[in-house]
């Protein structure tokens, strides 16, 4: 059976009674929610994992010996191995519960920095990566002495790997990039990327915040070395994050934080550390999360992610046309192969002025940098508005939203 | 409170009474931030600006020899700028004293108090601290 999909034929309206929030209001409208790239609305599925944790399974995993206890650590782990057949990975060890995409890539910069970074090093970003894939970077090439160098973009927001041999080298350890980019929806040439840093022997992280929950995603495919997300973007709980890792280098790597979970035996003269997974899961973690994670993937599972790629494709192309029809709007990003999010200005008004009037009309969008100064200074916009779809948007809405537009840019000429 | 304070925010409450949608609301701030004089453009250092993650605003104080203090202010983006004029509509030309007693009830009164909030970042909350740092600064000159 294929792990992504058990799928029903596609029914758009029964699928939205599923998400409760969809039937919600806002400012006396209903609610037109496009900022599905900050966070996705949950499903009822995963509410109701959350109430029934609390209500009948609440307990501490991994360490009591009683019922409740071993009930939800077989849950928690079954989570994992659920995610762990959804990302094709080789075992369900291999997959770290974070706290978030940030946490996953910041655990990585600090521990796989420690291993394996000295003086002279480089690490290989992008000029469209998220804050989060640039900071935790920084802050480890601050301690080893290592350098960053990064990847550029072309003007539609692809990355330009014209001299990706001068850029991806020998002195090369990590290429840490994005695999969709969070402020204009594009899919990167990850691939391209990946063999090169093989070719190099340097390892590779890629920031999947934007496109786990959009499309497939096959880790050993990819053969990359680590892989980041957020559950919460993936109609999943807030709070909790994956790391995919291989074992080999998982193992290789020391612990990131210290605590209860991940030890073997303490004393004060000396702590042996505890096997994969738990060696990077120091503390209780976010039992309810985790298993209502689950819940989640059985949706996606449910719905099909091959379903939801062309759900979101039939919404990116109305969406794309309609932007380009309005009159004054630049769209940035504007190329086919993306995920529908859209980032925008139009000529002269401030993104604060759309978003405000926006909003007034019941239509969720975000507005600023969206975290990626780099990619606006390169592409010599502060900021823009962006309005980002998911599989539960309708083509309607998509025409309220252009509606709201056109209005507001009345009120603002 | 000065009562100028206080006549001016009823001022602006009665103002906004007449409206009778969100629309003509926003519409009156847009064509207030308009009318803004602009700051001039020497002004608009980074000294003197009040970065908020969504909007920038500008801020410019002057003390006059009656005591009293003027401001001039811009913003980058319309709405923000509309409901800047306001705020400097309220406490141009007055006392610091009475610029640190005044209680700004009139954003929220005229539904506009979501612009206000911290998480929105526009720059506002931060213009009118300012505003109340300018005014305590003044002060403790005045009283040197």
């Amino acid at each position: 059976m294929d792990i992504h999909s058990i799928a029903e034929p596609f029914d758009l309206q029964k699928l939205r009674r599923q998400i409760p929030l969809m039937s919600s209001h806002a400012n006396g409208h209903p609610l037109v929610y496009f900022d599905n790239a900050a966070t996705t609305q949950k499903p009822l599925e995963l509410l109701e994992s959350l109430n029934n944790y609390y209500q009948f399974h609440n307990a501490n995993i991994h360490r009591g010996a009683h019922y409740l206890a071993n009930l939800a650590t077989e849950q928690f782990e079954d989570s994992r191995v659920a995610m762990a057949k959804w990302l094709n990975a080789s075992e369900a060890a291999e997959i770290i519960f974070t706290s978030g995409t940030t946490e996953s890539i910041n655990l990585v910069a600090f521990s796989w920095g420690q291993q394996y970074l000295k003086p002279g090093d480089e690490i290989v970003l992008s000029t469209t990566e998220h804050h989060s894939n640039i900071v935790p970077w920084q802050m480890a090439a601050e301690r080893s002495g290592a350098a960053i160098r990064v990847i550029p973009v072309d003007d539609n927001g692809i990355w330009d790997l014209t001299n990706l041999q001068t850029l991806i080298t020998a002195k090369t350890k990590m290429v840490a990039v994005q695999h969709v980019s969070n402020a204009l929806g594009t899919i990167q040439p990850i691939e391209q990327v990946i063999a090169a840093a093989r070719a190099a022997g340097a390892h590779v992280l890629i920031d999947g915040a934007q496109a786990i929950g959009h499309f497939r995603v096959d880790v050993q495919a990819l053969d990359c070395d680590f892989y980041a997300f957020s559950a919460h973007k993936m109609y999943g709980p807030t709070g909790l994050g994956v790391l995919y890792g291989k074992r080999s280098l998982l193992d290789a790597m020391p612990p990131y934080k210290g605590g209860g979970e991940m030890i073997k035996t303490v004393t004060f003269e000396k702590t042996t550390y505890n096997e994969l997974p738990h060696k990077f899961e120091a503390g209780t973690p976010d039992i309810a999360g985790v298993i209502a994670l689950h819940a989640s993937l059985n949706f996606m599972q449910q719905t099909g992610i091959e379903a939801i790629s062309t759900q979101e494709e039939v919404l990116r192309k109305k969406m794309q046309t309609t932007l380009q029809s309005i009159d004054g709007v630049e769209l940035f990003g504007d190329v086919d192969n993306k995920v529908p999010i859209f980032s925008f200005v139009l000529d002269g008004i401030h993104p604060y002025d759309i978003g405000t009037l926006l909003d007034k009309q019941g239509v969720a969008v975000r507005t600023g940098h969206h975290c990626t100064e780099p990619l606006w200074s390169r592409l010599k916009v502060p900021g823009t508005v962006r309005a980002s779809l998911a599989l539960y948007n309708t083509e309607q809405e998509i025409d309220l939203f252009a509606n709201a537009l056109r209005k507001a840019l009345t009120m603002l000429r | 409170m000065s009562s100028t304070i206080e006549i001016r925010q009823q001022e602006i409450i009665s103002e906004f009474e007449m409206f009778s949608d969100w629309m003509q609301k926003y519409e009156y701030i847009i064509e207030l931030g308009k009318e803004l004089p602009l700051i001039a453009t020497a002004l608009k250092t980074d000294e003197l600006l009040i970065k908020g993650c969504q909007s920038k605003v500008w801020l410019h104080a002057s003390d006059a020899s009656d005591g009293c203090l003027h401001f001039t202010a811009d913003s980058d983006a319309i709405i923000t700028k509309g409901l800047v004029a306001l705020v400097v509509r309220v406490f141009d030309g007055e006392k610091p004293e009475d610029i640190l007693q005044t209680d700004l009830h009139f954003v929220k009164a005229i539904g506009l108090h979501e612009h206000l909030s911290p998480t929105r970042s526009n720059g506002l909350a931060g213009m009118i601290q300012q505003i109340k740092n300018y005014a305590l600064a003044y002060q403790l000159k005045q009283k040197q």
